[in-house]
């Protein structure tokens, strides 16, 4: 029945009432079954996807734990700014001299016009 | 030699006096509307890249092409075509037929006719586009499948209207909001409606932003459209050189017939995406597409002669389209209420409408609408999933159609 119809539809001839309605209705159809299917699809390898992030974040952390030390969140020792001294929280030299930079860079201003307290991440 | 002969011969060969043929007042009224869509291009921005190329190939047929007069100095040849489509022809699907009676833009005819243009365009379409908020949010799939709506509607409307099969087809596509889709679809199965399919289709793509809203007001409270949502999920760069290739695998294996234009826009996709091709891709988007798109619209426009375009079907056409945009918002609009009632309220109705395609002018009027709803609203990256959703959808629904009537 579908070869036939399929047939009809094909000789480029006024369709029936019916065979009309019947293709709208299953196009729609197909549509949406194949939308739906990917949708799926998508949500399955989001799925496998978060995992195998989190899997790596995981060995990520157990590698650098052990080497990394344990960061004080007291200040550690004041980096010599060029205009004060800067306290510095978690934050390494180096990471600490690019935010000035930005920051001065940002601002049109050269950097030892500025006086940095304190920099922190935010967490 | 006479002189008052031979100017004679020139006045009566010249277009102007194709004017007083049989038929010839078809292509000056054609001319008027060349200017007129020239105007709304070129004034209005009315999807200014794609309709100027258009206008001008409809201006450019109409002032060589005339029936009756010496056909050989005419850009576009309608009845080489007609043979070429004509099963009893000894000329039947023969392209040397065509290149030995072409004009300049039969030429360029012959890459919509094979489906070249529309595929091209939708690998650039594919390089340009992110889909990180579809796949950060998948269920944007389902509002880009109900955005159809229109294509379906109007393809039984059309049958309703003494269309055939194939032409029904072909009007109904309009509602995918999808102009390469449309091009694409109507070339193939019904090249005689080509020129006004392919007006209807950008047109109405211009004019979204004065069809969509209406109807987004009338058919959402204003409780759903202040709906704030929450951001999506962040995509990481491997989930997004993945997929394009499990959608070409999972599409393709579903409909064959979307290969061309599904294959192209997530091959533009990958090169976007993957990272070792930026040569490719920053080609694909760039020059390939401003190409194509020059090719597209002047050989669109060339398909719009008086004598073929001026009819009653065009009328119909024009109607359909609008009646199929319609439908198609209304669809997203009304899947996207009923995912809002599912998620308790924590999706916007408003983005279901960006579900018809027309990558991103619908997607701009819901984050429009959103906004003026509640203005921390932000909807524009939501909306973009069912809006890229939607091109998918179309390019299905084309891929079913074509399957039924292409045979």
């Amino acid at each position: 029945m579908l070869t036939l119809f399929l047939e009809v539809a094909a000789s480029g001839e006024k369709l029936s009432f019916q065979d009309t309605a019947i293709t709208a209705v299953l196009g729609y159809a197909v549509v949406f079954a194949g939308l739906f299917a990917l949708m799926g699809v998508l949500y399955l390898s989001g799925a496998i996807f978060k995992k195998l992030n989190a899997r790596k974040a995981a060995a990520g952390q157990a590698e650098a734990a052990p080497a990394a030390p344990a960061v004080p969140e007291t200040p550690a020792a004041a980096a010599p700014g060029s205009a004060g001294e800067v306290k510095r929280y978690s934050v390494s030299d180096r990471e600490a001299a690019m935010i000035m930079a930005i920051v001065a860079d940002q601002l049109q201003k050269p950097v030892n016009e500025l006086r940095f307290k304190s920099i922190k991440e935010v967490k | 030699m006479n002189i008052l002969q031979t100017l004679q011969k020139l006045i009566m060969e010249s277009g102007f006096a194709g004017f007083f043929q049989n038929g010839g007042w078809r292509n000056a009224v054609m001319i008027v509307i060349a200017c007129f869509l020239l105007y709304l291009g070129i004034k209005k921005k009315f999807e200014p890249l794609l309709l100027v190329g258009i206008a001008f190939g409809m201006l450019l047929v109409n002032v060589s092409y005339f029936i009756g007069l010496t056909e050989a100095d005419a850009l576009y040849h309608p009845e080489i075509w007609t043979e070429f489509l004509n099963e009893s022809s000894v000329n039947y699907h023969s392209y040397g037929y065509i290149l030995k009676n072409a004009g300049f833009l039969d030429i360029l005819y012959i890459g919509v006719k094979c489906g070249l243009y529309p595929s091209l365009i939708f690998m650039g379409v594919g390089a340009m586009t992110d889909f990180g908020p579809l796949i950060s949010r998948p269920s944007s799939l389902i509002l880009g499948a109900a955005a159809q709506l229109g294509v379906f509607l109007a393809f039984f409307a059309a049958n309703l209207m003494g269309f055939t099969g194939n032409q029904a087809a072909a009007i109904g596509i309009i509602g995918g909001a999808d102009g390469p889709t449309a091009i694409y679809l109507t070339s193939k199965l019904a090249p005689e409606l080509l020129g006004a399919i392919a007006i209807a289709a950008y047109s109405y793509m211009a004019l979204i932003p004065m069809i969509q809203p209406p109807l987004m007001k009338l058919l959402t409270t204003k409780k759903e459209r202040e709906t704030v949502m929450t951001q999506a999920r962040e995509v990481s760069k491997t989930e997004k050189i993945v997929f394009p290739i499990i959608v070409s695998i999972f599409c393709i294996l579903l409909l064959p017939s979307t290969a061309p234009l599904i294959g192209c826009l997530m091959l533009g996709n990958l090169w976007r995406e993957c990272g070792v091709t930026e040569r490719l891709s920053d080609t694909v988007q760039n020059a390939m597409m401003n190409i194509v798109t020059i090719f597209l619209g002047i050989s669109v426009g060339a398909t719009t002669a008086g004598s073929q375009f001026l009819t009653a079907s065009t009328l119909k056409i024009v109607v359909l389209g609008l009646c199929a945009f319609a439908f198609s918002t209304v669809g997203g609009l009304l899947v996207g209420k009923l995912m809002y009632k599912l998620s308790g309220g924590k999706i916007n109705p408003l983005i279901g409408s960006a579900g018809v395609s027309a990558v991103p002018m619908a997607a701009r009027v819901s984050q429009t609408m959103g906004q003026k709803a509640n203005p921390r609203n932000f909807l524009l990256m939501h909306a973009m999933g069912p809006n890229v959703a939607g091109v998918i959808g179309s390019a299905l629904a084309a891929g079913f159609l074509l399957k039924v009537f292409g045979a």
